[in-house]
């Protein structure tokens, strides 16, 4: 028999058992053995004090760029994976608009391999809907699954084909598998580098009006509703958008939504003075707009919180506004911002919030974790609530440091990520 | 090394400025249009001072008005131009910031097709920086030379009626136009096709007129804008032709209007598009004033920038002839 781990005293927050509560967790060969107020140790048993911490699944990113293959000076798969377990996450999913992009079932499996090889947060491959990203016609989305996908989207790009979206929605329901789109219609926004409005008229610099994400929006919902398909709406950004999803919920429409950290918290003000940390696609938009998807998370319109984490290289966003790319990093931010900006301001309690952040990720992809229960896999992030820190991007273990967010005084530290029952990160 | 006088460090924009800070320009280059008419035109004024022009995108006018205006000055200038990709523009700008501070120049001039180029450049260097016209944000100098020119001709900025006509939405001669004249108590419109107009400029505090017909009964002053080829091209008026038809400054247009209009444009001029000739040549024409002004308005930022004193200029630049 194996060595035995007791998670022993924290408050457990457990929302897949409706749970919130000072247990004791005991693992035992990666799996979740046991959760009751009180276990024994027995001699072989690993005891960690847990006392005045919070014990939650493991946190699910189901948004970020891993930059390999291609870009491994901004990432790499195991840089980002290490950046993800510091941050609590013990699953990501890694978006394909590498280079080369991930559409074919080998670079499916030269991502799982390289996930596993780096031996922190489960990195879980997402393909290509578009051979090459292109947007013409599908990639080898059933071969792709078989080795190891678990969703399909052209992120990074929207599927401007409305012909090839609906294809890819009615496709994907052979494997069980979401179709993520990053909605925007190019038409609208190409020429754009930030929210279009009164903040881009001062700053002279051509906008992207809301139109261009909402229109995809509808497009999408429209299309899932028409071959029932399940689309995975990302990044939702516009007060519309929001509504447009509140509605097509209510009519039974297969759709589930995320929102970032960054589009919760942050306006178009911020890219005021040019500030290339705070450009990024979609764009910061307005207050009325924040308000919107604050709202949305809150009342399950928006399923997921994800950190559409985009790395780049310091020198690529030392720039004028319009030559620097999109993007900010966000998993060793995200729950910091969260607990600070969105629980403490009233949006989600804390069981509200690992929701968000754990179980309707895992239902949304279909992963495991996003549970506690006994017999589930032992993916745990365990945070001190009270710990008070100042986001300094030196010390980010991702190989970039574009964050807005420098400076700020968040509350909640990860102590411990757990991923099939082994500690990968203590902080 | 760069020193800070009357506008701080730099000249990004003349939206961060007060009306007093414009206004001790608009006071300071009184004076310096006087060197201009000498036969001599030089006075020691940044005498052992080195500039840098730093173009970015391709000018004529703004970069010979500065030359001039450094030269008259006494200042050394170094004239640098780049074209390329935008990307390539972007590392450029980091690693040309570094060498100039390395050569230890005291100002630099920097027109640039990105917005925000300018500002960029002065957060990263400790010389002075001019801004000669960043994207579609702002061309501080050009306002200002706007403002000198209305000022000459009508006595007073405060109380006017400017309209700006043409391509808004592209602009950087129309921001600096609005913040610097809203400041000096203008009251300022813009007019222009619908789709170089961004429904925004609205919450600025100006008017909109979507017809120029309607612009021209309600002015005072009409500063006419460049209409650029490539905004054809890109779709956002049909043609040149409708252009001129329906928002081009023609005489008998002006014939309509209750008073004599000024008539001003930043150049180059698209005669028989944006403006017709008789109108450019005509008695309500201050576009080469404008021209003269620039050279006086660049000198006077010049020297405060320096660390001049406004009430000091005078004395700064001499009596008469050397």
């Amino acid at each position: 028999m194996s060595a035995r781990t007791l998670l022993r005293g924290g408050r457990v927050v457990d929302p897949s058992q409706k749970l919130d509560g000072v247990r004791d967790l005991m693992l035992a060969d990666g799996m979740v053995a046991a959760l009751a107020p009180e276990l024994e140790a027995g001699p072989d048993t690993r005891v960690i004090e847990c006392g005045g911490l919070v014990v939650t699944p493991g946190l699910i990113d189901a948004h970020v760029h891993l930059r390999e293959p291609g870009d491994e000076h901004k990432e790499t798969i195991a840089s980002g994976a290490r950046a993800a377990v510091a941050g609590g996450f013990t699953s990501v999913l890694a978006m394909p608009n590498t280079n080369p992009p991930i559409d074919d079932p080998a670079t499916v499996g030269f991502v799982l391999a390289e996930g596993r090889r780096a031996g922190a947060a489960r990195v879980y491959p997402v393909g290509c809907i578009s051979a090459g990203r292109a947007g013409e016609r599908l990639a080898l989305v059933g071969e792709m699954v078989e080795a190891g996908a678990v969703a399909i989207t052209d992120d990074g790009s929207p599927v401007m084909d409305s012909g090839l979206m609906r294809l890819a929605l009615l496709y994907a329901q052979a494997f069980g598998i979401p179709v993520a789109d990053h909605p925007e219609d190019l038409t609208l926004s190409a020429r754009g580098h930030m929210n279009a409005g009164l903040v881009a008229t001062r700053l002279g610099l051509p906008g992207k009006p809301n139109a261009a994400e909402d229109a995809h929006i509808v497009r999408d919902l429209l299309l899932a509703e028409l071959t029932g398909g399940h689309i995975h709406l990302q990044h939702v950004s516009t007060a519309f958008g929001v509504e447009m999803i509140r509605q097509a919920k209510s009519r039974g429409v297969r759709v589930s939504a995320e929102a970032t950290p960054h589009h919760l918290i942050l306006t178009d003000e911020a890219v005021e003075g040019y500030r290339t940390e705070a450009k990024m696609n979609p764009p910061l938009r307005t207050r009325a707009d924040v308000d919107a998807v604050r709202s949305g998370l809150g009342d399950g319109t928006l399923d997921t919180i994800a950190t559409d984490h985009a790395p780049h290289h310091y020198d690529e966003k030392e720039a004028a506004f319009t030559d620097a790319p999109n993007g900010i990093v966000g998993l060793e931010t995200a729950l910091g911002l969260v607990l600070t900006h969105v629980v403490d301001e009233g949006i989600l309690d804390l069981t509200a919030m690992v929701e968000r952040m754990s179980c309707q990720p895992a239902k949304v992809f279909r992963l495991p974790g996003g549970t506690l229960a006994p017999g589930s896999v032992a993916d745990i992030t365990v945070f001190d609530p009270d710990a008070r820190w100042v986001v300094d991007p030196k010390a980010f273990r991702s190989r970039s440091r574009n964050s807005p967010f420098a400076g700020w005084e968040l509350r909640g530290q990860v102590r411990r990520t757990i991923v099939g029952g082994r500690t990968v990160f203590e902080g | 090394m760069s020193q800070t006088g009357a506008l701080g460090k730099d000249l990004v924009g003349l939206e961060s400025l007060s009306r007093e800070q414009i206004v001790a320009i608009l006071d300071t280059a009184e004076p310096f249009k006087e060197i201009s008419e000498r036969r001599i035109k030089k006075v020691p004024v940044l005498r052992g001072k080195t500039i840098v022009n730093l173009f970015f995108e391709a000018s004529t006018r703004t970069r010979v008005s500065f030359e001039f205006a450094e030269k008259r000055l006494s200042a050394d200038t170094v004239n640098i131009s780049s074209t390329g990709s935008s990307v390539a523009k972007g590392e450029t700008l980091v690693d040309t910031a570094r060498n100039l501070e390395a050569m230890r120049i005291d100002m630099v001039v920097i027109r640039h097709g990105s917005s925000g180029a300018a500002g960029f450049l002065a957060d990263r260097i400790p010389s002075n920086v001019v801004n000669a016209g960043d994207g579609a944000h702002e061309h501080p100098t050009q306002g200002l030379l706007d403002m000198l020119t209305i000022r000459d001709r009508m006595g007073r900025i405060g109380g006017l009626k400017v309209c700006i006509v043409g391509d808004i939405l592209h602009s950087r001669v129309a921001r600096s136009n609005i913040y610097g004249l809203l400041k000096l108590g203008a009251e300022v419109a813009v007019c222009g096709p619908p789709t170089l107009l961004p429904r925004s400029f609205g919450e600025l505090g100006v008017r909109v007129f979507p017809r120029v017909e309607e612009a021209i009964q309600w002015a005072d002053v009409l500063n006419v804008l460049r209409l650029q080829l490539e905004r054809m091209e890109a779709g956002y008026v049909p043609s040149l032709r409708e252009y001129n038809r329906i928002w081009g400054i023609s005489s008998e247009r002006l014939e309509k209007a209750p008073r004599d209009l000024l008539i001003l444009h930043p150049g180059p001029m698209n005669r028989g598009v944006e403006i017709d000739s008789d109108v450019a040549d005509g008695p309500h024409s201050v576009i080469l004033n404008q021209v003269t002004n620039g050279v006086a308005v660049r000198m006077a930022v010049l020297y405060l920038l320096s660390g001049g004193q406004p009430e000091k200029a005078e004395a700064a630049k001499g009596g008469g002839e050397a």
